[in-house]
């Protein structure tokens, strides 16, 4: 899946990686998607979660395996 | 006389449109596991475009106390105790396995080594997204805590049907 921008987020635990999705968002233009690269296995539930209470798009997750553990991919697309 | 007629259905409809879901939390724990249970809440919900308040109360207010400050308290019992108490978010004992301060030492050592935030930063990160910290004057005036004594950020100083007032508005209350 093609993004407009990333994040990365690894390294971070809970609630980090949603807080900085919920900052780096803002630098989006309506349409664009961001990619939210984390290594927290709850993202896989909480993104979703976040997405819809905020009204934004949840387009896809991708999970890969990495160096040192399951790698998570999540994909946003920015509605308003 | 003319008065604009508003249809109370469309109004309370508008109101139920465009009004923010709220979470309250009383945090009365000065414990770093329940202080960072709250922190993380408060901040979660406010990156879900909540708005969120917290009431600081009892051993709470030891999170939002700057530290090392000086009680001025006017007597010398509350001072006492408000220099007994220590205060401070990097100061603030686990629940268990405190230790003696050990344990909790241990603790914030591997939540730096997991780059895990700590209360301090949690805190920080709370007020950026603009979390409202409204800190119990009651308990304040009990325990010889001071305003100069506390850090920067907390919005208002209040009581009891402030903390009703907001909670009734609110979808999720929490006591901590």
């Amino acid at each position: 899946m093609q993004a407009d921008v990333k994040l990365d987020t690894l390294g971070y635990f809970c609630p980090m990686p949603i807080i900085l999705t919920s900052k780096k968002i803002k630098e989006l233009t309506v349409g664009q998607v961001l990619e939210v690269i984390s290594d927290d296995e709850g993202i896989k539930k909480d993104m979703p979660a976040w997405c819809e209470t905020t009204g934004h798009e949840m387009v896809g997750l991708e999970e890969a395996q990495g160096a040192s553990g399951r790698i998570y991919k999540a994909f946003v697309k920015k509605t308003k | 006389m003319h008065a604009t007629h508003i249809e109370p259905a469309t109004m309370l409809a508008q109101l139920e449109a465009t009004k923010p879901e709220r979470v309250t939390i009383v945090l009365l724990s000065g414990d770093l596991d329940r202080a960072m249970a709250a922190f993380i809440i408060a901040t979660g919900a406010a990156a879900m475009g909540m708005q969120v308040t917290i009431f600081f109360t009892f051993w709470g207010l030891n999170a939002i106390r700057r530290k090392g400050a000086a009680s001025s308290a006017k007597d010398w019992l509350r001072r006492m105790f408000g220099a007994l108490n220590k205060g401070g978010a990097e100061t603030l004992p686990l629940s268990r396995f405190h230790f003696g301060g050990l344990g909790t030492k241990m603790m914030q050592k591997v939540m730096k080594q997991n780059r895990m935030p700590g209360v301090p930063e949690l805190m920080r990160t709370a007020l950026d997204l603009g979390v409202r910290f409204i800190a119990c004057t009651t308990t304040m005036g009990l325990m010889g805590i001071t305003k100069d004594t506390l850090i920067e950020g907390v919005d208002q100083f209040a009581g009891v049907t402030t903390y009703l007032a907001e909670a009734k508005q609110s979808s999720v209350n929490l006591f901590i």
